[in-house]
């Protein structure tokens, strides 16, 4: 079997920011992504979320090429004021025509 | 209008179900207990409870006299912008929050608790006190006035623009001015033939629901009470006077608008409850700068509880012992 290398990323943050994350991502180029909701906690003990499900976990497979889009926009708009974090991880993906 | 008897209708109010309910919440944090409801079922319940309380709200709309309505309108909207600017101006005194902070805090206090509102409404319905039904109509229109005052005011001298149509399109698209306004719409057109034939579901099972909802309430206002002792001595002297003040506010513009001594009660709880749905949500996105720990601590933490609890007694006994100065219908 040959596996094509990516990177996966994942984000973890409030549950407000959900739609405003999805629309960031689409903007720096990725073209799907896994929402689950999740719970935790973390450095930032605040959440608005309490009552609308905690925190959500963004996971989407890109190319090594997207990653400066995504980790700029997450430390612009998002790292500052928000309970976010974000990781990379390495993958392999079977079909990479669709990442 | 003694004191005794403010005393009989906070100790009726305490001893009801969704407080008891309440305050179960609260003690099961208290020990540590690991009980919630489940997320789903917990979202199922506000949906029933917002569209429950607009289809009551909205048949009691058809029946209403609409040349009656105008005027409690009118202060209803007055009152969403009075009320946040009294709140940014009252906490600048108070506290040492920044614009921003206390901005979101306008926004919060000009904003309503659907579930406070609901909770004096069952009260006042089962000590068979008087309520117009349109009250809900006024629920809806001070949801979201307070909202944008409040962002307005955080946003005048703020250094990053504000990202107003995302958070006006999650205020006016969110689910609860959907519900509640849907809800009005529907109840409004069926009437009251068609609510007879869902009255068993939205009518009679409403107060049970009510109490579950409450439980969950309590455990989540339960585990923010550890951030009042960080959250200092003004917000806390904020969280309970302001909701005094502007119930009186609420009270008194009811009274003078010509609602009767319930319908009072109920504007004076509006305008004394603070939103902690749909207006955390909006502020969050809109400024991320002012700080959870500020004002979701005031609205849910302290306010909520003291309205429940203290507030909804006080704010109906102040409809009646106000009512022969002020109120020029009967």
């Amino acid at each position: 079997m040959d596996f094509v290398s990516k990177k996966l990323v994942t984000i973890v943050a409030e549950s407000a920011l959900e739609k405003r994350l999805v629309a960031s991502l689409h903007d720096a180029g990725i073209r799907g992504y896994t929402v689950s909701t999740v719970h935790g906690a973390g450095t930032r003990g605040q959440r608005v979320g309490d009552l609308q499900g905690g925190n959500v976990k963004i996971e989407c497979v890109v190319g090594e090429n997207h990653l400066d889009a995504i980790f700029t926009m997450l430390s612009a708009h998002f790292f500052p004021h928000y309970a976010c974090v974000a990781w990379v991880s390495e993958v392999g993906v079977f079909r990479d025509e669709r990442f | 209008m003694g004191a005794s008897e403010i005393l009989t209708i906070a100790l009726t109010n305490l001893i009801s179900p969704p407080v008891l309910a309440f305050a179960l919440g609260l003690l099961a944090v208290a020990i540590k207990s690991d009980l919630r409801l489940p997320e789903a079922f917990y979202q199922a319940i506000s949906i029933y409870l917002l569209l429950g309380i607009g289809i009551k709200g909205g048949v009691a709309l058809r029946n209403a006299d609409l040349a009656e309505l105008w005027l409690p309108l009118v202060a209803t909207f007055l009152l969403g912008v009075i009320i946040p600017l009294l709140a940014f101006t009252i906490s600048g005194w108070l506290t040492k929050l920044d614009r921003v902070n206390r901005g979101a805090l306008a926004a919060h206090y000009g904003s309503t608790s659907l579930v406070t509102f609901t909770a004096a409404l069952v009260f006042l319905e089962s000590t068979s006190r008087f309520v117009e039904g349109y009250l809900v109509t006024l629920l809806a229109v001070l949801e979201v006035p307070g909202i944008i005052v409040g962002l307005l005011l955080a946003a005048r001298g703020h250094s990053e623009s504000v990202a107003w149509g995302e958070s006006l399109r999650e205020v006016l698209s969110g689910r609860s001015i959907v519900l509640l306004v849907g809800g009005l719409a529907l109840g409004a057109i069926a009437g009251n033939t068609g609510f007879a034939s869902i009255e068993p579901f939205f009518g009679g099972l409403f107060t049970g629901v009510l109490t579950l909802f409450l439980l969950e309430l309590g455990i989540v206002a339960g585990r923010r009470l550890p951030d009042v002792k960080k959250a200092g001595v003004g917000v806390v002297i904020f969280g309970l006077g302001f909701p005094v003040l502007a119930g009186t506010l609420g009270v008194s513009a009811g009274l003078l608008s010509g609602l009767s001594v319930g319908g009072s009660a109920l504007l004076g709880v509006l305008s004394a409850s603070a939103s902690y749905i749909a207006a955390p949500t909006a502020v969050r996105l809109a400024l991320p700068e002012a700080s959870p720990g500020i004002y979701l601590t005031a609205s849910l933490g302290i306010t909520f509880p003291f309205n429940l609890i203290a507030g909804i007694p006080l704010y109906i006994w102040l409809a009646g012992a106000l009512e022969g100065a002020l109120s020029w219908t009967s």
